[in-house]
């Protein structure tokens, strides 16, 4: 069995990423703001402070009022779990559930869930115990690439809470809500019909 | 996205008074935040109006009261809708997402923008988004586009629904402003582009949708709403129908028809209605009575096929109501 690989946060793929990232939006915004002398300078009313509860802590966020639930979750808060596909609520891959219903957090703005409950899908496990939604994707192989799921898990869990899992047509139109462009949607199906039993 | 200032009012007259001219009401933002996002809308303030008490459902006398505020997916799962009117829960479960059905508000659904892919484009014309500049969808890729109400300046199909259920329902919305409150029908509520495209409701600035009201129709238990797309789920309409009767013995004595994925704003099909009454729901008396359903339809290059799937359409949505 091969030795698991030294894990440094510093040097990670996110790590390197996001600081990579951070040198090219600095670049952007000097020249941007050389060429747009004349912008009205952005005030205090334009950020917002947001106390709620995230996968069970409390949470406060200080951010400017545009930025979405998605990327305060993966950019602020460090919670890169819930992904980014279309950014445009077309592919259910940033679903999260606010206080028990699942919802896409590319279109919530982050001020928005002020003193609610946001569940996110590195709140499912309990500790090294996978949730049981999570474990029939991995009992049944409910993925190929696996970007779109955390939000097929998140979405899942929530056809479940609702009732909606009574047959495999129905399981289907329930989860229509999120795509998987490796048409992993078979054992997907197999994957929500297990979890919810 | 342009910055903008968030603040959340803490009544419906609070909100009404802070709404300024570069002002957008945010409820379950499935619309506005991705207008926002792609700049086709640019508020300098959003007034997160989502905690207001516009929520619950209730009857009484004049029908039933829906709360703006109230959710897709709560309405269509309520019994009330569920029993006295399947056309309306039909409707809003085969709109959207589940996850989008949990966030988007009643209000927020009949105020819907178009899903015309040149509006949502700002690198291109839209006489909708900028006035004056052109309607690229005439000549374009009109596949999804109406075939009734629309004008030398747009061709864009209204995406709800729900609307095409309600103005089969004869709904109306109560509206309330800085001149008090009003009641206006759902099907005199939305306006035909003309050559003002931009304005497409009768809301004054600052104005909310509070409520909406279905007026009582016994009849309704007997309705359906029949939705044909691209994909068997989570897709716009090409073609749609809402329809209900009032089957006496085995002769329809009353109708409502309404169709959605043709109109720039939801349409009723009365003539449809007049000539179902009196006739048998079979294949013979359907097809008849929907013969001229698409009378009047002026059909672009890429949506010819629309007249005759609408007449399929509703006939089919009237078979399944065959008991």
């Amino acid at each position: 069995m091969n030795a698991p690989l030294p894990r440094d946060p510093g040097l990670g793929r996110r790590g390197f990423l996001t600081s990579a990232a951070g040198v090219l939006a600095v670049t952007a915004t000097a020249s941007t703001a050389a060429a747009c002398s004349t912008d009205p300078v952005v005030g205090p009313a334009t950020e917002a402070d947001t106390v709620f509860a995230l996968n069970g802590r409390r949470t406060q966020l200080v951010a400017d009022a545009r930025v979405t639930l998605l990327d305060a979750l993966r950019e602020r808060l460090e919670l890169p779990g819930t992904k980014k596909g279309c950014d445009r609520g077309q592919c259910g891959a940033c679903t999260v559930h606010i206080d028990g219903r699942r919802v896409l957090s590319c279109l919530m703005l982050a001020a928005s869930v002020q003193g609610k409950q946001v569940t996110t899908i590195e709140g499912l496990a309990q500790g090294d115990r996978l949730h049981p939604m999570q474990q029939a994707f991995v009992d049944c192989d409910g993925m190929q690439c696996g970007f779109c799921t955390p939000g097929q898990v998140m979405s899942a869990v929530g056809l479940v809470q609702e009732g909606h899992a009574g047959s495999d047509d129905e399981i289907r139109e329930q989860m229509s809500g999120n795509l998987c462009r490796c048409s992993a949607y078979p054992n997907i199906v197999e994957s929500v019909r297990k979890g919810s039993g | 996205m342009r910055p903008i200032e968030f603040a959340t009012p803490t009544s419906v007259d609070d909100a009404v008074r802070r709404f300024g001219s570069g002002s957008a009401y945010l409820a379950g933002g499935t619309t506005l935040v991705d207008l926002m996002k792609l700049d086709v809308v640019t508020p300098q303030q959003v007034l997160d109006i989502d905690r207001l008490p516009l929520r619950g459902l209730r009857q009484d006398r004049d029908g039933l009261h829906i709360a703006a505020l109230e959710r897709m997916s709560d309405v269509a799962a309520h019994p009330d809708v569920t029993q006295a009117y399947p056309v309306i829960s039909q409707a809003l479960m085969a709109s959207a997402s589940p996850q989008l059905r949990n966030m988007a508000s009643i209000g927020g659904n009949l105020l819907q923008r178009t899903r015309c892919s040149y509006f949502r484009d700002i690198t291109v014309a839209c006489n909708k988004r900028v006035p004056g500049s052109g309607c690229p969808a005439r000549e374009g890729v009109n596949r999804g586009h109406a075939i009734f109400g629309t004008s030398d300046a747009c061709v864009a199909t209204h995406a709800s629904d729900l609307a095409v259920a309600l103005v089969a329902m004869d709904a109306s919305v109560a509206l309330t402003g800085r001149n008090g409150t009003r009641v206006l029908r759902l099907e005199d509520f939305y306006r035909l582009p003309g050559s003002t495209p931009e304005s497409e409701n009768e809301l004054a600035p600052g104005e909310i949708i509070t409520e909406v009201l279905v007026p009582p129709l016994p009849w309704a238990r007997r309705s359906t709403y029949v939705k044909v797309r691209d994909r068997q789920s989570y897709e716009f309409a090409l073609t749609s129908a809402a329809v209900a009767v009032d089957l006496r013995g085995d002769v329809v004595a009353d109708a409502r028809v309404a169709a959605g994925g043709v109109g720039t704003k939801p349409w009723r099909l009365r003539t449809v209605e007049q000539a179902l009454v009196g006739r048998r729901l079979n294949e013979t008396d359907v097809r008849a009575a929907v013969e001229h359903a698409a009378d009047g339809a002026a059909p672009l290059k890429f949506n010819m096929f629309k007249p005759a799937l609408l007449r399929m359409t509703i006939a089919r949505a009237l078979m399944s109501l065959v008991s």
